[in-house]
């Protein structure tokens, strides 16, 4: 018995090495490998399945026209599940598979597990929707296409005060939550610099989000014109209810966590009527690209495309482009693509459905944000 | 003006949490534990609702009544199953362990079966408001309807303890269990009722919590839960009219705090004063202290 046990460890010790030891690449010399991870099964995998679908449909559409430079690519989507830890397994077996460059990962905690490795790896990694600022800040490797949590609350501030939205503007924020703060502490601070002044600030935690009437009142005993609420749908919702049960009349503005109120299920979307919110995409939006793109995924998967789908459609061709200005071919090292990319994303001009970015060596995306009001239950852009 | 404003705000947040912590405090004072998974009964209670009213289209009237069979037969399953094997054999302590496994499993199966997505609670009353001072004081039908509802199932319980032979025998098994028994009263079968009437409480709870606060998740009953517990105990844990006392002056409280000191330190104020209280009157406002000889 005792030596069954000794030769099956033997015989498994072999094996494993024998695993070890077996060529790494599996993909052919010729043919440009993106990995992408995301959540695509479990709570978040609406995000991390819309990234996959859309990158594999920006793929095909590349390898369709020629590919890259004339050479094809192969697109290999691996699951987090939105845990930080199964992100960097799925990370090392991409890489085990040969891949060169990395598109995610999809949602923020594993994108910054996962960008501490590739920053020490040096590989090239593009974000579609980590917005945490830390996602991007191990090292110069890695860069985003959507906005910061901070960008959002700058850019808010930036666009209520060009439109002359409002003179006296109030804050509701979620004090117990990162994302929230986050951005209202840029807004605040771009505040300064803007024609309108904030009458008004209040918070809440995820301990208390059932009753707002206290903090409705406020806004409007200072006679708010317009409310920024930079915090998710949930319970944004049940803010708007309140408001309208108290006779608040006032504009609501918000930010990407605004995107899917509309979704919400039973939920009378005539409250929501008129509320503006910042997302990097609308899939009502007319131009030739976002209407393709729209078509082109309803088509293919039966729904219509979410911003994260928008992000990730978007950053398979920053990725090209960007290889393109590099002049790198397939047969180079991931780390020797790395290098050649970093400095070719801060010289391109990209133009794609979330709109015209540019990049610096933070990693961080220059662009105009995109304004929608809801009106009948739908998005409308906003000029 | 602000302060009429809070103080009604206030009353209607504290009905909310005084109609669960009558649930919690029945529960603890006729059989002795604490019922932690008394708020993810008030979450069922409000998906079945839910289900009921939005998804099959019955009357309003009619899915309360659905509701409350819900969550009755759920507690009635949950002692049966989880709390009943434990208090005969062991400690209190397993018991409470039990009631937070039952939580975090009635959670999880809520999450399985209806996803993580919330859903928005159209409110199930459909009475008018009242509308004060020229329309800037707004008292909602909800506010009215959950205020009222505390206090007739407050005196409603209240009767049935004192008055019936059912309430009596509540009443003998929370004293003494062992004596209860050898004078011919049935103390599971007892126990039983308590949790069945406790868990139809719960229901009802739940279509006010989510009539009044129109957001359902899996994780709705846990907070307020949490709140009504406390509220529960601030008033004297086992004493009905103190859970009612408990959960409007828990409201009133946070409110207050939320509008005259700071919304972000409202909880740590709520939390601070019960521990005044306790500090000075150890069971609650209402509590009885117990000697027992020795």
């Amino acid at each position: 018995m005792k030596n069954l046990r000794k030769v099956l460890c033997v015989t498994m010790a072999a094996a494993m090495t024998t695993a070890l030891a077996l060529p790494a690449a599996v993909f052919a010399d010729d043919t440009f490998h993106i990995g992408m991870i995301g959540p695509i099964t479990g709570a978040a995998a609406i995000y991390g399945s819309a990234v996959a679908n859309a990158g594999q449909l920006a793929v095909d559409e590349i390898n369709e026209a020629g590919g890259i430079a004339g050479f094809q690519v192969e697109y290999t989507a691996e699951d987090d599940e939105h845990d930080a830890e199964k992100s960097v397994n799925a990370y090392n077996s991409l890489k085990d598979k040969g891949m060169q460059m990395l598109l995610g990962t999809v949602t923020s905690a594993p994108c910054i597990a996962v960008e501490a490795e590739a920053a020490a790896d040096n590989m090239f990694l593009l974000t579609p929707s980590g917005t945490a600022v830390e996602c991007i800040q191990a090292g110069d490797n890695a860069f985003r296409v959507c906005f910061s949590d901070p960008a959002q609350g700058t850019a808010a501030a930036q666009y209520i005060g060009e439109h002359g939205l409002a003179e006296k503007v109030g804050v509701l924020y979620n004090s117990s939550d990162v994302y929230s703060t986050g951005v209202y502490a840029t807004f605040r601070a771009e505040a300064e610099n803007q024609p309108f002044e904030i009458v008004e600030d209040q918070s809440f935690t995820d301990d208390s989000n059932k009753d707002f009437s206290t903090q409705l009142l406020a806004f409007k005993d200072a006679g708010c014109e317009l409310i920024f609420v930079p915090f998710y749908y949930d319970p944004a919702y049940l803010v708007l209810g309140q408001a309208a049960d108290m006779g608040l009349e006032t504009k609501w503005f918000g930010v990407d966590g605004m995107d899917g109120i509309l979704s919400v299920e039973n939920f009378d979307t005539s409250l929501a009527e008129d509320v503006m919110l910042l997302t990097p995409f609308s899939v009502s939006a007319e131009d030739e690209l976002t209407q393709n793109f729209v078509a082109k995924y309803k088509e293919a998967y039966g729904e219509e495309p979410n911003q994260f789908a928008a992000d990730a459609y978007d950053g398979v061709y920053i990725m090209k482009q960007a290889i393109e200005q590099a002049g790198v071919t397939p047969d180079m090292s991931y780390s020797e693509i790395c290098d050649a990319l970093k400095t070719a994303m801060t010289e391109i001009e990209f133009t794609g459905v979330t709109g015209t970015i540019t990049w610096d060596a933070s990693g961080e995306p220059t662009k105009a944000p995109m304004a929608v009001v809801i009106k009948n239950g739908a998005y409308e852009l906003m000029d | 003006m602000r302060f009429l404003f809070y103080l009604i705000n206030g009353i209607s947040l504290g009905s909310v949490y005084a109609i669960i912590a009558l649930g919690y405090s029945m529960v603890y004072g006729i059989a002795k534990m604490l019922n932690f998974a008394h708020g993810d009964v008030i979450m069922v209670g409000g998906y079945a609702a839910f289900t009921s009213a939005v998804t099959l289209g019955l009357h309003p009237v009619l899915s309360i009544g659905v509701a409350i069979v819900v969550c009755t037969v759920l507690g009635v399953i949950i002692e049966s199953v989880a709390y009943r094997p434990l208090l005969e054999a062991s400690s209190s302590l397993a018991v409470l362990i039990t009631a937070i496994g039952v939580s975090y499993f009635l959670q999880n199966l809520v999450l399985l079966i209806f996803g993580s997505n919330s859903k928005s609670f159209q409110s199930l009353i459909r009475i008018p408001g009242l509308s004060l001072a020229g329309g800037t004081l707004v008292i909602s039908g909800e506010m009215i309807v959950t205020i009222v509802a505390c206090i007739v199932i407050m005196l409603a319980l209240t009767c049935f303890i004192n008055r019936t032979k059912m309430g009596q025998a509540m009443l003998a098994v929370s004293e003494d269990k062992g004596a209860a028994q050898l004078m011919g009263i049935n103390v599971n079968g007892t126990i039983a009722l308590t949790f069945a009437i406790g868990s139809g409480l719960a229901a009802i709870a739940g279509v006010l919590l989510c009539s009044s606060y129109p957001s359902l998740t899996p994780y709705t009953g846990a907070m307020p839960g949490i709140k009504a517990f406390v509220a529960a105990v601030f008033g004297g844990i086992g004493s009905i009219p103190g859970a009612f006392l408990g959960g409007i002056l828990l409201g009133i409280i946070e409110i207050f705090a939320k509008g005259y000191i700071s919304t972000q330190l409202s909880d740590a104020i709520v939390f601070g004063v019960l521990i005044i209280v306790l500090l000075v009157r150890p069971t609650g406002l209402l509590g009885k202290k117990i000697q027992e000889k020795v």
